[in-house]
């Protein structure tokens, strides 16, 4: 069967320069990059290599950024790190916003159990932040505001800019997780005026369990992991040196590559849309169609399940996704659609389709093909099984 | 032919997708999940991640696709609804009997329709056939020790014309070697025994915790109406029931009735336990028509019951009465009563 995966939010095909760098790298590079021989050495050379190629896809220094094990360690590392830092001051007081993803909200979760005081910034049907909303959130006791880029469900880019500089101006570190914006649209931590940010290697073509912090020089952050001096003595435990590699070549591919990909699959994203807007009925887009990451829609489909169009989809061989899976795999209504003010019957008959590198316009046109019937189908059927 | 497989992660289910993945079919696995499996309580023997994981190794063992679907909601709304109230009106559920016939062969059915299969099949032990008048037959499994066909009976025609049983013609040690010679991973996995979503086996808890009021005090009075003891809840007590009752007699005493609105609980010898007829009400006739004059069968009133001969004739408003040729005893309400003629299940209802 002819596969389509439209389902590049959740993760990507890793690169062919990747994928041969890192198996170069497994055989060739297999020092401790800690060791003070050559093959250390050697190790210890390919990461910094890798360092500036990740710290130059964000306009970052070299020695700002710090490999963990993805976007979740990330996300924890600078929230939990910041809290812990700055609780002598008494700055107990956590913001971020609703539609966040859950690495974010269930450690704000686990930080208000410990006595941190929470705000969930609520986000309207556009599915963009509102700075002003952002502002009313932070008081004088408030050490740390995050607020993702751009969102994974819904892919609507915030105001990051703005809120960085309304949040900082209050005295708050600002934190965003940039894992899917990165590689996507420019993201320049100057620019956007953050001191955190987080990456993910395996939203950008390279190997999953790799992942970065960029961290602001100066910024003091107390580190997850305690243990060896690695990573400056910011992340304790021997390197993942063929993930970092990996990470490294995809952060120079999507450099060069990125301007080119966007603006190819904003027209086929576009096309995607609109056709199936076209083609069935009681469809709507979620959230604003701009400002939006070029390979991401989010589409409802009235009186459907997603978790069957899901499957039929997977059946016709077209990977799609929907909400966030739980533990056992089932899928729950996106709490991103249901912070959003959709209802929940709306949250659960809504379905994402990512595109990527490898989509194309016969795909594009194969699932609006296909969607039709297959809508068509789960519509018609009542409780009362048909005879066969 | 696409043909869904309702996997439970048990050898049954997954022995049931295996052999017809083997016929040709283009098998695609399902599991439903039931009830949240996140909570530190909720772990029943049945649907567990750890059951899921071990159907999603069967399908990648065997090379098909494998999905859960959460069916919390319908089954909250069927199942456990259903089950809590019987409790709480004195009466003994049989949730497996409304999990087949209100959530597998309804909404489970429904997505199979929805992704282009017309058949849901499951493990059970059960046969399903199709007679010369084109009427759906349900029969016994080949190996009588484990036949659930007790637990199929509410199936309408429709559902049986839908249903596929690819273990029911095989026994339980063939299944187990079916499994093994397939490599799958559960060959030896110990068969389930209890209520899936009540853990622990505790189901006094689990009704108090849904329904608070059944635990209110009652009396235990023997058949004269002479309070013995008091009671916790009538949720604690079962028609024929002679351990838990708190009350010493030199001879055993059973559980005899359950009335929901005095809270009281009967008890009194084996002997008063007997019972000559039995009425049913919600009877679904498969072999037959709904019955106007005594017809002749076996009556089974629960699920490790000899079916036992007598007679049995239609009543009005979906209902049946039963008579036993020889009295049996612990006739309980909310039990099925399924009629057998030698294998076939002629139909059955729930026990008034």
């Amino acid at each position: 069967m002819q596969r389509i995966y439209f389902d590049h939010n959740a993760t990507t095909p890793v690169a062919p320069e990747v994928a041969d760098r890192m198996a170069a790298a497994l055989r060739e590079e297999f020092g401790n990059p800690s060791s003070v021989h050559h093959f250390g050495q050697r190790a210890k050379a390919a990461i910094d290599e890798a360092r500036s190629a990740v710290g130059a896809l964000i306009g970052a220094e070299a020695s700002e950024i710090v490999f963990t094990s993805g976007g979740t360690e990330s996300d924890n590392f600078a929230i939990r790190g910041v809290a812990e830092a700055l609780e002598p001051t008494g700055r107990r007081h956590l913001v971020t916003t609703a539609i966040e993803h859950e690495a974010v909200l269930n450690t704000f979760k686990a930080l208000a159990r410990r006595g941190w005081s929470t705000t969930l910034v609520k986000v309207d049907q556009t599915g963009i932040v509102s700075p002003d909303a952002v502002t009313e959130a932070i008081g004088e006791q408030t050490a740390l505001v995050t607020v993702m880029h751009a969102n994974n469900e819904i892919g609507t880019i915030q105001p990051l800019a703005e809120i960085a500089r309304l949040a900082k101006a209050r005295g708050a570190v600002v934190h965003t997780d940039a894992v899917q914006s990165v590689g996507k649209i420019p993201v320049n931590v100057k620019t956007l005026g953050v001191d955190l940010l987080s990456l993910s290697a395996h939203k950008i073509y390279g190997p999953k369990g790799v992942g970065a912090l960029w961290i602001r020089r100066g910024l003091r952050l107390n580190p997850l992991l305690t243990g060896g001096k690695h990573e400056r003595s910011r992340r304790a435990g021997t390197e993942n040196v063929a993930g970092i590699i990996g990470m490294g070549v995809a952060a120079q591919l999507a450099a060069t590559k990125m301007a080119a990909d966007a603006s190819r699959l904003a027209l086929l994203r576009d096309g995607l849309e609109n056709g199936i807007l076209a083609a069935v009925s009681g469809t709507a887009v979620n959230g604003t169609r701009t400002p939006r990451v070029a390979n991401t829609t989010n589409i409802s489909f009235d009186r459907v399940e997603a978790e069957s169009l899901l499957i039929a989809l997977d059946l016709e061989g077209i990977a799609v996704s929907t909400g966030s899976a739980c533990s056992s795999g089932t899928l729950e209504p996106s709490h991103v659609l249901k912070a959003m003010g959709f209802s929940p019957h709306r949250a659960q008959n809504s379905i994402r389709f990512s595109l990527g590198a490898a989509s194309t316009e016969a795909d594009v046109a194969r699932v609006i093909a296909v969607l039709p019937g297959i809508v068509e189908k789960l519509r018609s059927l009542t409780r009362t099984p048909v005879r066969a | 032919m696409r043909i869904v497989v309702a996997m439970s992660g048990g050898v049954d289910s997954s022995v049931a997708a295996a052999l017809l993945t083997e016929q040709g079919h283009e098998v695609v696995g399902l599991s439903m999940q039931l009830y949240d499996q996140r909570g530190p309580e909720a772990f029943g023997s049945c649907c567990s991640l750890d059951d899921l994981y071990d159907a999603r190794r069967v399908a990648s063992t065997l090379g098909f696709p494998h999905y859960i679907v959460n069916f919390e909601r319908q089954f909250r709304e069927t199942v456990i609804a259903n089950f809590v109230s019987e409790y709480a009106s004195g009466r003994t559920p049989l949730p497996c009997a409304h999990c087949n016939s209100d959530l597998k062969f309804s909404t489970l059915l429904e997505r199979a329709h929805g992704l282009g299969a017309a058949h849901v099949a499951t493990g059970h032990y059960a046969r399903v056939e199709r007679d010369e008048d084109g009427r759906w037959q349900l029969q016994r499994s080949a190996d009588r020790a484990k036949d659930q066909s007790y637990f199929l009976f509410s199936l309408t025609q429709d559902q049986l014309a839908h249903a596929v049983f690819p273990v029911g013609a095989l026994t339980k040690p063939e299944v187990r070697d079916q499994a093994r010679r397939l490599a799958l991973n559960v060959a030896d996995k110990p068969d389930s025994q209890e209520i899936c979503f009540v853990p622990d086996h505790d189901y006094a808890s689990f009704v108090a915790k849904h329904e608070p009021a059944v635990t209110h005090a009652g009396a235990i009075v023997d058949e004269s109406g002479q309070q013995l003891a008091s009671h916790g809840g009538i949720h604690r007590f079962t028609v024929g029931q002679r351990k838990g009752l708190g009350v010493s007699a030199a001879a055993p005493l059973y559980v005899l009735k359950i009335d929901a609105a005095s809270r009281e609980v009967t008890v009194g010898p084996r002997s008063s336990l007997e019972r000559e007829r039995l009425t049913a009400s919600h009877v679904n006739w498969i072999a037959v028509d709904a019955p106007a004059g005594w017809l002749s069968v076996s009556a089974q009133i629960r699920h490790r019951h000899l079916a036992a001969p007598g007679r049995v004739r239609a009543l009005e408003h979906g209902r049946a009465e039963f008579e036993f040729d020889t009295p049996q005893p612990a006739v309980t309400p909310g039990q099925a009563v399924v009629f057998y003629d030698e294998d076939i299940v002629v139909g059955g209802g729930w026990i008034d």
